[in-house]
């Protein structure tokens, strides 16, 4: 959820420059081009894995952006669009991939790791604090502690 | 209590293999969502002659592969020599799809290196490939007799990729 809030900022930020950078081709319509850019950048060029469709200027993402921006001008949806991406591509082209079974541990991996991690810090400050409230002796074994050093020193006294 | 010192041991030892497995896996390797689904359309010019149109349609019936390459492509000059061989062997029919090329280019080139192709279509502007979800040649499909893609083969086919998983998939596939 929290990464569902975050997320936007987070790709706006490390975006900014790559659209400053990206002086959009003088379209006629602005809007559409401002689809084609949020679209764009929620996509994964193959080519440089690491970056987007709308940052990159690997010649596969300059003719994705291009054939995103003609099924714009069609007048296709967003989601359709995405989904003609996937079809050939795969979810690997969305930087947000769906929840399904194949992207199960992609999803849930984490929050488990986090949960397994937890339990362990868990009992183990639990497991320090009972071994702090235990006295460090129990009366008699300080009194026989205390015997056996006496008996000890006067061996050694004498 | 000794056990407890063996952890970090195992902890170490797991991590090895996760990164040993990391090492091995090729990110460029994006299973594709194409197979099994039937062959993207496409109607292209012939790189001999661009007045004769070519659809995977005319492939119907037999099995056969579909070869993404092109002339300013490193990767398809190292398995160009495998495809030539396989040609000769006439195991199965090489159809070329030559990605974002231009045609005098890819012309020299098979003059210089060889045709293994039975036939091969032009995608200048790469519109085919990205039906295909090309994003790296070379790339090869093996398509059924009902035109359905069974298998891509990301990157050059190298002889193992050829003996191993390409040729027993075309055996199986012509005998069904």
């Amino acid at each position: 959820m929290l990464l569902k809030f975050i997320s936007p900022f987070l790709l706006a930020a490390m975006l900014a420059p790559a659209f400053a950078k990206e002086a959009a081709p003088a379209a006629a319509d602005p809007v559409a081009e401002a689809r084609l850019m949020e679209l764009s950048s929620e996509l994964r060029c193959l080519v440089c894995q690491n970056q987007t469709i709308a940052d990159s200027n690997a010649e596969l993402a300059v003719d994705l952006r291009n054939e995103i921006r003609e099924k714009i001008q069609t007048g296709m949806s967003d989601a359709e669009i995405k989904d003609f991406m996937v079809a050939r591509y795969g979810d690997f082209v969305l930087y947000r991939p769906p929840v399904k079974g194949t992207t199960l541990a992609l999803w849930v991996g984490p929050f488990l790791l986090l949960a397994v991690g937890g339990g362990i810090l868990f009992f183990n400050l639990r497991r320090r604090r009972q071994r702090d409230a235990e006295p460090e002796l129990s009366r008699d074994d300080q009194a026989l502690a205390d015997s056996l050093l006496q008996t000890d020193t006067t061996k050694e006294t004498r | 209590m000794k056990a407890r010192y063996l952890i970090p041991l195992a902890i170490f030892v797991a991590m090895l293999a996760f990164l040993g497995v990391g090492l091995k896996l090729d990110p460029r390797e994006v299973p594709s969502p194409l197979i099994d689904k039937p062959a993207p359309a496409f109607r292209l010019q012939t790189l001999d002659s661009p007045s004769r149109v070519m659809t995977p349609e005319d492939m119907r019936g037999q099995v056969w592969l579909l070869n993404v390459w092109a002339s300013w492509c490193g990767g398809c000059r190292e398995e160009h020599p495998v495809l030539v061989e396989l040609a000769k062997s006439r195991a199965v029919p090489i159809y070329g799809l030559d990605y974002k090329d231009q045609p005098g280019d890819a012309r020299r080139w098979l003059a210089d290196f060889g045709n293994p192709y039975t036939a091969i279509v032009s995608d200048p502007d790469g519109r085919a490939g990205i039906e295909y979800g090309v994003y790296g040649v070379p790339e090869t499909f093996v398509i059924d007799k009902a035109g359905v893609i069974r298998y891509k083969q990301i990157g050059p086919i190298t002889p193992k990729a050829l003996q191993d998983t390409i040729l027993p998939l075309v055996r199986k596939l012509n005998a069904a």
